[in-house]
């Protein structure tokens, strides 16, 4: 078993009040020098079986089509070892294995 | 014949009975739909209330979206079918990009609630019809995630194209890109906007009846087609 995580994060442009609330927040509890805060999501997938190209281009694609809304929200992919090491997934092999599928 | 408009209920919906009583006002036979429910049961029109569909867990109408009733709505809203989307259907509307754009939490993080003075700006639609460009209306609105928000490409296409259905007047309440409170698709069938007419049809219980014109539009459009 191995899992993947997803962060999903309001794109630059896209306002985003909730972080600001939290970076007003800041220097009334005593934390100054934290010039911005943007808030998002992470989701933490538990995945059975090999974490292969197959297995991350659907997650990949779950990601893209429904944890994050692509018209306000980028997202990020990458693989938990059960070591702890971490390993990024390129956004480019998404679009890789869309071809290959295709 | 009566003109048959469907709402569906989604668990956390929350005006699905007040839109019915809208149609029923406006002449129309108001059908209820369910969300597990494919079948639209020959349906001329469908109502997408407003609420808290799915706890509005993950996003506003992100869950909503992937209903097996919603299967159907897509495919008959490329087909033609009027689709009004009212505050949390609307949200369901841009997840489902049967409408462009997103909501997004009101600028001022407050959940607003108070009656809107809006402007139609197209008359055109399947639900305006019976308003006049121009016309100022007043229904209530309210909302925690109502901010309308899109690339400006796609803000220019629908000013261009005419597609901004309902502006906000007075106040913009929730941080709206343009002031946008409504807007449609290409063929002005689908339409969705934040404020809540189905809660302005009848004078003991809204601001106004203002909101009674969206679904006179709807039945009379469906009467001669």
């Amino acid at each position: 078993m191995a899992r993947v995580v997803v962060d999903v994060m309001l794109k630059p442009e896209i306002l985003d009040p909730q972080g600001q609330a939290v970076q007003r927040a800041l220097p009334r509890l005593g934390f100054e020098g934290i010039s911005d805060v943007r808030q998002g999501k992470r989701f933490e997938l538990e995945v059975e079986g090999p974490v292969d190209g197959d297995a991350l281009a659907r997650i990949q694609e779950l990601a893209e089509t429904f944890l994050a809304n692509t018209v306000i929200e980028d997202f990020t992919v990458r693989v938990q070892e059960a070591d702890g090491a971490e390993r990024p997934v390129p956004a480019a092999s998404h679009a890789a294995s869309e071809g290959a599928a295709a | 014949m009566t003109t048959r408009i469907g709402v569906v209920t989604f668990p956390g919906s929350l005006d699905d009975s007040d839109a019915r009583r809208a149609i029923r006002i406006a002449g129309g036979e108001p059908v209820a739909l369910w969300h597990r429910d494919k079948d639209l049961h020959q349906v001329d029109a469908v109502v997408l209330p407003g609420g808290f569909s799915y706890g509005d867990y993950l996003r506003c109408g992100a869950i909503a979206r992937f209903s097996p009733v919603m299967e159907s709505v897509v495919e008959q809203a490329k087909a033609g079918m009027p689709v009004l989307g009212i505050c949390n259907g609307f949200q369901v509307l841009c997840e489902s990009h049967l409408l462009p754009g997103a909501l997004t939490r009101n600028d001022h993080l407050h959940f607003v609630c108070r009656d809107q003075r809006l402007r139609v700006e197209n008359d055109a639609t399947a639900w305006t019809s019976d308003y006049a460009r121009g016309q100022e209306i007043t229904v209530p609105l309210k909302n925690g995630e109502g901010g309308y928000v899109a690339d400006e490409r796609t803000l220019d296409e629908l000013e261009a194209e005419g597609r901004v259905v309902f502006r906000y007047l007075d106040v913009n309440p929730n941080g709206s890109r343009r002031d946008i409170a409504g807007i449609t698709n290409e063929a002005g069938n689908v339409v969705g906007l934040m404020p809540h007419p189905e809660h302005a049809v009848e004078a003991l219980t809204g601001p106004t009846t203002d909101g009674l014109g969206f679904f006179t539009s709807a039945v009379k459009k469906l009467v001669t087609s």
